[in-house]
């Protein structure tokens, strides 16, 4: 975990320096392309706030405010009491009156007790008032395994907020889609969960746990430019452009499944889906339709997880076209035990196992 | 010697543990007598300056504010000195509320609609104390709060369309009849899930204070339901920030068929929660028109002077049904209501009038009659948008909208298949 000081963009601004690599890119991790969105929605738009424990003086427990509360002053980046129920509760109050909430909850584990204001109130708001009251906040919160945070600090949870009617739900798998995805999210009408992997705040780990990570300035994807721009919900990424497999991810494990199809030597159509509500379903049914075969990857549990609908709309919509039965690539159906991180968590492994069965038929 | 757990005793422990399961007093047939309950003289609380520590209030959190005394004049220092133009527009509002819910509950037991619910007996707890409040304040109300509505003047065929979700309903025959939403009037989309609201209304607070506005926020809760952790939130967010926010406890002693006891109210009082959060806290007689207005204009004075949140405990009487889905003499005596010593707030309130020389029974009778025959109006006009159930409602394809601002890939086909089961089903055509 990240709890040293580190440079942000926002304190990089502040000293005048721009982050530029010896190729003359500017290059970020995503810590610093989220700080840098938050930054510039804070100076945009007078009417976005940023709260929760430990984002204010302190730049929260992963840096991604740091330096924020001192540049755009207490009212509009602060801390909050312990309650994610409150936290979101506030957020819809906020968001009534006009404001644009961007509530973080320290680890998407403990969103749990904030659920009901998610799901019955932000969610639905915009319906029930017919549209006379919306709820436009970005519930931003870093998920996912592979730092020993153990259960309660690893979990995976999108796809209960998937199966929200009115809840939009994004996961940034890199820095320039995490800036251009996080402002797209703000300026959004609707509420929108948008989840950091947090395994990859500082670089691309692709799942070789027992090899060395490399950082986020030698992916193509870190160059992130100054200013304003989005990244639209609701559109893939082709990561890899390929004939053989189309395989579906998002997150960590877009780096994860791309190394197993390099080492592999798969020519493998991979797309970063990015946002899993609204899901980019003309990109998937064009690749899947190509390749003809198809493998969802998530860290999450496998019952019940987003793999099932993207399997079932695959299968619902390219099924003339499928030459193999879809395969899902998920972590086990248990808690995130710490001790045996790596044996829960898919990575080349199981992935690899997958990808020889698909391939095989 | 030190008191330390003996091990020899273990498992030996005298008495044994009894879990406490809260009883109410009374009964179905059981002879009513609230002479436990402590009822202080009319004007006998201090009443502190708004601007106050909130500590200082911790002795009215436990007392009862009460103005209207047995000579229906009033006494003491929370006396609002209305006049009597005043104290006549919240009785008429009060004669209005009782109405319409006579009128409503009627429609519903006529297949009119699905659900309905009276606010019988609790009608100052809105009405006075919307009244004490700025019409561009912010109000996150629970579900028996129409009063506010009717006080802030809110067109009652506007809401009767609601609760027929016919064809002119603004919110589309989506909410379960009550469920009111207007941001015209300040007045938040209620919701059906208990409590949520009390965060809402600090988070509103919160936001104007950010902007440096001066409208406060505030909330109404049943007693009931400040059992849910959202209450709790909201009093520590409210408590925090110093949140310019007024928190309204309505404790009408009955959460379904739940006594008050189920929410802790056999240990203390609900205003008693402020205490521990530091919030100033107000117990007042809910069915005391005047007390109620002096408590939330004292809570509302200090709310817009920067002084901080107030928590006020509403003491009332639910004296009919949870709601048309419910009957109380299942569960508790049918004598409650009759014997319970605040009376009833539209009695008291006129009662004052006539005390004041300023109103009289032949003016209460025309009133009540006015009232009438405008709720009859107004229902006649809403009935021509349709009644629940009778084929006039809002365009089919409204169902899908407002899920989020733009319409996703996949409700339009839901979208598509809903149309397709309707043509399967009515071949002839609807015009919707």
């Amino acid at each position: 975990m990240t709890v040293e000081t580190q440079k942000t963009a926002a304190s990089e601004k502040a000293a005048g320096k721009k982050g530029v690599g010896a190729d003359g890119e500017r290059r970020l991790n995503m810590i610093d392309a989220i700080n840098d969105a938050l930054d510039i929605m804070l100076d945009r738009d007078p009417n976005v706030v940023v709260m929760g424990e430990d984002v204010g003086y302190f730049g929260g427990v992963f840096r991604c405010t740091a330096g924020l509360q001192e540049k755009h002053g207490k009212t509009r980046v602060f801390d909050t009491p312990i309650s994610e129920c409150g936290i979101i509760g506030v957020a819809v109050g906020m968001g009534a009156y006009g404001l644009r909430p961007v509530p973080e909850i320290q680890f998407a584990d403990y969103i749990y007790p904030g659920l009901d204001q998610l799901i019955s109130e932000a969610a639905r708001l915009r319906y029930r008032s017919a549209a006379e009251y919306i709820a436009p906040m970005t519930v931003r919160s870093p998920f996912g395994g592979g730092i020993f945070g153990g259960q309660t600090h690893s979990q995976s949870p999108e796809a209960i907020f998937s199966h929200v009617s009115g809840l939009k739900t994004v996961i940034p798998s890199n820095p320039y889609d995490a800036k251009g995805l996080l402002i797209a999210s703000i300026e959004d009408n609707d509420p929108v969960i948008f989840f950091e992997p947090k395994r990859i705040y500082n670089g691309p780990f692709n799942g070789y746990y027992d090899k060395p990570v490399e950082p986020w300035k030698k992916h193509a994807q870190s160059i992130v430019p100054e200013g304003h721009y989005r990244v639209e919900l609701g559109k893939a990424r082709k990561v890899t452009e390929g004939d053989e497999l189309t395989v579906l991810a998002y997150g960590t494990m877009v780096h994860v499944a791309e190394a197993v199809c390099a080492a592999k030597g798969v020519n493998a159509e991979i797309l970063d889906l990015r946002t899993i509500v609204p899901l980019d379903i003309e990109a998937i049914e064009a690749s899947v339709k190509k390749t003809g075969r198809c493998l969802i990857v998530h860290e999450a549990t496998r019952t019940s997880g987003f793999g099932a609908e993207l399997s079932a709309l695959v299968t619902e919509r390219c099924f003339y076209h499928l030459e193999a039965a879809v395969e899902r690539v998920t972590g086990f159906d248990t808690p995130y035990p710490h001790s045996l991180e790596w044996a829960y968590f898919p990575g080349p492994v199981r992935i690899g196992e997958a990808i020889d069965k698909i391939l095989s038929e | 010697m030190a008191d330390r757990p003996d091990q020899a005793q273990q498992g030996q422990n005298k008495p044994t543990l009894q879990l406490h399961v809260p009883e109410p007093s009374y009964r179905p047939g059981d002879a009513v007598d609230f002479g436990h309950l402590t009822i202080p003289e009319a004007g006998a609380q201090p009443r502190p300056d708004e601007g106050c520590e909130a500590s200082e209030t911790n002795p009215l959190a436990t007392d009862l504010i009460r103005v209207l005394g047995d000579d229906n004049l009033p006494h003491g220092p929370w006396d609002p000195k209305l006049d009597a133009d005043t104290l006549r527009e919240m009785l008429h509002h009060m004669a209005m509320v009782r109405a319409f819910d006579e009128r409503m509950f009627r429609g519903q037991r006529q297949g009119k609609t699905s659900f309905y619910m009276k606010c019988t007996g609790e009608e100052a707890t809105s009405i006075s104390a919307a009244m004490a409040l700025a019409s561009d304040d912010m109000v996150f109300p629970s579900y028996r709060q129409q009063g506010i509505l009717i006080a802030r003047g809110y067109p009652l065929t506007e809401m009767i369309n609601q609760i027929y979700s016919n064809s002119a309903d603004k919110l589309k025959g989506r909410q379960l009849p009550i469920m009111y939403s207007s941001r015209e009037k300040s007045f938040f989309s209620i919701s059906g899930n208990l409590a949520t609201q009390t965060p809402q209304a600090v988070g509103w607070a919160m936001a104007s204070a950010i902007k440096g506005d001066s409208r406060i926020a505030a909330t109404w809760v049943g007693e009931g339901s400040t059992a849910e952790g959202d209450f709790h939130a909201a009093c520590t967010f409210a408590a925090v920030y110093n949140a310019p926010v007024i928190l309204n406890v309505v404790n009408n002693q009955w959460a379904i068929s739940s006594f008050s006891g189920f929410a802790g109210g056999e240990r203390t009082s609900f205003a008693a929660r402020a205490v521990g959060y530091g919030i100033a806290g107000l117990r007042v007689d809910g069915n005391d028109p005047l007390a109620v207005y002096a408590a939330e204009r004292w809570a509302a004075n200090r709310a817009r002077s920067n002084a901080g949140p107030t928590l006020i405990e509403h003491f009332t009487y639910r004296a009919e049904g949870h709601s048309t889905s419910d009957d109380p003499s299942g569960y508790r005596s049918a004598q409650e209501r009759e014997e319970w010593p605040l009376g009833d707030p539209v009695m008291r309130l006129k009662d004052h009038l006539i005390a004041l020389g300023e109103w009289d029974e032949d003016r209460q009778k025309s009133l009540d009659e006015d009232c009438a025959t405008e709720v009859k109006k107004a229902t006649k006009e809403a009935e021509k948008n349709g009644i629940l159930g009778h084929g006039l409602h809002h365009p089919f394809r409204t169902m899908f909208e407002d899920v989020f601002e733009e319409l996703p890939w996949h409700l339009k086909e839901q979208s598509a298949q809903a149309i397709r089961e309707r043509e399967t089903k009515f071949p002839e055509g609807l015009s919707e």
